[in-house]
């Protein structure tokens, strides 16, 4: 869903004359939403941007995706960038299959740890709510 | 060949007894803004959807959370915390630049690759199952937020 809702944002945006370039993983679901320019990396999900603790490839990855803001001229152009997260790509064989992994879909914040909770309820003790 | 996420998500929930998502289809072309000026004279934007928030700011919830978070462009990158309902968390804990790439993009300001970065940051939890939603919500208000930044290109990061 998050390729799908970042597809619907960037063509407000444009629409609203901000140039947008989305990356992408998942080149299926952004073709269909569609949206003016987008950078494929053929990642697993989680990983649009680059590596974890690799900054000169996620440095790499992301002078390709940018270039695609000038070498991409046509609307819903898409630029595949040179990049494999494997020599074996063998990480696409379980992406999406067998089980389902996702958290049950809670409407109360769900804090990464409880000592961010305790941080996010004092400040929000001494200010006004707010909702973004 | 890249991975057929559409089939796989609808064979993986018609095999949990779930129906088919109907996703977005937009078969007419997008709307097209080619950049104002050159990538190293734009203030650009960073937009991601991979739940990303700063200690000491409310989390997002997994139900539809339309909300979004300002992150101002300074932030330290071990300052950042990941919350999402459906994708593996590891690696973004670990390192927040792969699904939220401030630092790597301070970096490429600082090189002179983009004239600057916005003033802050928007981040979000993109999985919203309404498109709808997302297009009468959160899409016009990040749309105002890129507008009092006085953006003018943004980089849009899903997981």
């Amino acid at each position: 869903m998050c390729h799908q809702s970042v597809g619907l944002i960037a063509r407000l945006l444009e629409s609203a004359g901000i140039s947008t370039l989305c990356m992408s993983s998942a080149l299926d679901i952004s073709r269909a939403v569609n949206p003016p320019r987008t950078a494929f990396l053929d990642y697993p999900l989680g990983h649009t941007a680059g590596k974890p603790g690799d900054p000169a490839l996620q440095r790499e990855i992301m002078l390709e995706a940018l270039e695609a803001f000038t070498s991409l001229t046509a609307p819903g152009a898409v630029k595949m960038l040179p990049f494999r997260w494997s020599e074996d790509n063998s990480w696409q064989k379980t992406a999406m299959r067998g089980k389902d992994d996702r958290l049950p879909r809670l409407d109360t914040p769900q804090y990464q740890s409880e000592d961010d909770r305790s941080r996010a309820e004092e400040a929000c003790a001494i200010c006004p709510p707010r909702t973004s | 060949m890249p991975v057929e996420y559409i089939s796989r998500i609808r064979d993986l929930y018609l095999s949990l007894g779930y129906g088919a998502y109907k996703w977005t289809v937009n078969e007419t072309p997008p709307p097209w803004q080619p950049l104002r000026k050159p990538l190293a004279q734009c203030r650009l934007a960073l937009l991601a959807s991979g739940g990303i928030y700063v200690a000491g700011q409310t989390a997002f919830h997994y139900k539809d959370d339309t909300s979004f978070r300002a992150i101002p462009r300074d932030t330290a990158v071990a300052d950042l915390r990941a919350t999402h309902f459906a994708y593996d968390l590891t690696d973004a804990r670990r390192d927040p630049n792969v699904v939220f790439p401030i630092g790597t993009l301070r970096g490429l300001a600082q090189e002179g690759v983009i004239g600057a970065l916005a003033g802050h940051a928007y981040s979000f939890m993109g999985g919203i199952y309404s498109a709808r939603r997302v297009t009468e919500e959160l899409a016009p208000a990040l749309c105002d937020a890129l507008e009092r930044e006085q953006a003018d290109a943004a980089l849009l990061v899903p997981v």
